[in-house]
């Protein structure tokens, strides 16, 4: 029996996806012991999870060392891996935002300078609104470069907006709704489509009902 | 003498067994110089899989490439006949950018292009050697064939812009169906359009399956006559297994029609072989003949079960 491999995101949305995939049928009951494993596995089923960083599983998947997983829609527009993008999961939702502290207006005099850890999404967005930016690309606490004056506005995830707050930042765009969707590997497609529709089919059934 | 086989490295066997396939198949070798003029590919950068060359000036003061693509140097050294059929095919090195390392990579490649009077027979010999130069690789292999003609003929039909089409396109790529009806809602389509158009997507499977769901687009003369066109080709191929019919397999509609595949072997994470019709190549080219071919990417197979 072919096994089909996929690859969750470590933390809470991984968990919340692992959880719809159990109840498409699919479960894997070691999973859910405490220890530090990483790669789990019902032969039964024929399915084979594993936990990996979040920006790493569409990684794993288009380079197929997974058949399928579960990606945000900016790592997908950031790196922008050659991979099937079968199914929206309506879970993780939040935008793609550009912020700013609050009442900062733009001067299109002077060239804008964007901290971000989306460098691609950033450029194509202001690339689109043909604005002339700098990139300065940053791996954490991007809410802290305006307010030190490191960048005029920062491009970034915004789900509630309460970080933001915090530190006086304010939305001034939402350019991009992101969700979990669900991706899967061009070739073994091909060789595993039947498990795969099966796995996508019943994932549909339970997004529907969200 | 015997012991050179075993001398041989997977990737120089393949390439051996691969070219006595095409010489057996009637197709004559083509050899090319290792250097074209830059011009060449600044006028077609589109079609190049990546835009970067490697360039030098050479002695006479000529800015010279090191070959990104086979296919531009086959067209241009041949003569236009749209009467007749050149058949070649070609082991030889390029020079691209690999995607996860950024930087040039030599990438051995094989392959045939038939440039002339390309009709449905040729068309459907052309996919059997591509499905044979795959079972060369490995037993557990697939064709994937798609025809753009039926996805451009159905967007037009639906009255889609150029732009529109080519975000459709990408969609359609990506398997993408929440996003293609995403675009048909912008287009404000009848919900029986929409279904059509969605239906790129979701039909796909081997020939016995798709061939009789054909009818669902044919919503235009266009469509109807393409959709003929690929039943036509498929009921001249000698060997439909492990054939499947997937309009996911796009390409630039600058540049190819008709006609587009992709072939995957078990255990690549990648295409191995891409071909397809480019008679818009051709004619941006200013040539009058038809043509189709492939190329069979043999720094890939590496990992093939077959191996």
């Amino acid at each position: 029996m072919k096994m089909l491999n996929v690859a969750l995101p470590k933390g809470r949305l991984g968990e919340k996806v692992y959880a719809m995939f159990e109840k498409a049928g699919y479960e894997c009951p070691s999973i859910k012991e405490n220890n530090r494993k990483l790669i789990f596995e019902n032969k039964e089923k024929g399915v084979r999870y594993f936990w990996v960083k979040p920006s790493d599983v569409a990684i794993y998947v288009e380079r197929g060392a997974a058949d399928i997983g579960v990606a945000g829609k900016d790592i997908l527009l950031e790196y922008k891996p050659d991979v099937y993008e079968i199914l929206d999961l309506n879970i993780g939702k939040c935008s793609m935002a550009v912020a700013a502290k609050k009442g900062f207006t733009d001067d299109r005099n002077r060239t804008l300078r964007v901290a971000t850890k989306f460098a691609n999404i950033a450029k194509d967005y202001y690339v689109s609104q043909g604005r002339d930016i700098d990139i300065i690309h940053l791996n954490g606490s991007i809410e802290i470069a305006p307010i030190l004056g490191l960048s005029d506005v920062i491009v970034d995830i915004v789900e509630t907006g309460t970080t933001l707050k915090e530190n006086d930042l304010e939305v001034v765009e939402k350019f991009v709704p992101i969700s979990a969707r669900l991706i899967a590997n061009k070739a073994n497609f091909k060789f595993k489509s039947e498990m795969i529709e099966d796995v996508k089919a019943k994932l549909l059934e339970q997004t529907e009902n969200l | 003498m015997e012991n050179i086989y075993e001398v041989m490295t997977y990737d120089e066997k393949i390439a051996f067994s691969l070219r006595s396939l095409y010489a057996q198949n009637g197709y004559n070798k083509y050899r090319m110089s290792k250097f074209e003029e830059y011009d060449l590919y600044v006028k077609n950068k589109d079609f190049l899989v990546s835009g970067n060359v490697i360039t030098f000036t050479d002695t006479d003061g000529r800015l010279m490439a090191l070959k990104p693509d086979v296919t531009l140097s086959i067209i241009k050294n041949s003569k236009d006949n749209p009467n007749e059929l050149m058949k070649v095919y070609y082991n030889e090195h390029v020079y691209r950018v690999s995607k996860g390392t950024h930087s040039f990579k030599e990438i051995m490649q094989a392959g045939v292009e038939c440039l002339g009077k390309v009709d449905n027979g040729v068309i459907a010999s052309v996919l059997d050697l591509a499905k044979a130069s795959l079972n060369k690789v490995s037993s557990s292999c697939a064709l994937e064939i798609s025809n753009l003609g039926i996805v451009e003929a159905v967007l037009d039909a639906c009255g889609f812009t150029k732009s529109e089409k080519r975000e459709i396109v990408v969609a359609l790529g990506e398997k993408n169906e929440q996003l293609i009806k995403e675009h048909c809602l912008r287009k404000e389509l009848s919900a029986s359009l929409t279904d059509t158009v969605t239906k790129l997507v979701s039909v796909y499977g081997n020939c016995d399956k798709v061939l009789p769901l054909l009818d669902c687009f044919a919503i235009s003369s266009e469509c109807e006559k393409e959709i003929q066109s690929l039943r036509a080709i498929i009921a001249t191929m000698k060997n439909t297994d492990g054939v499947i019919i997937d309009f996911s397999v796009t390409g630039d509609m600058r540049y190819y029609n008709g006609i587009s595949f992709k072939g995957f072997v078990e255990g690549v994470p990648v295409s191995v072989l891409s071909g397809g019709q480019y008679d818009k190549l051709m004619a941006k080219m200013g040539r009058k003949s038809g043509a189709i071919g492939f190329a069979v990417y043999l720094d890939e197979l590496d990992r093939s079960e077959g191996r």
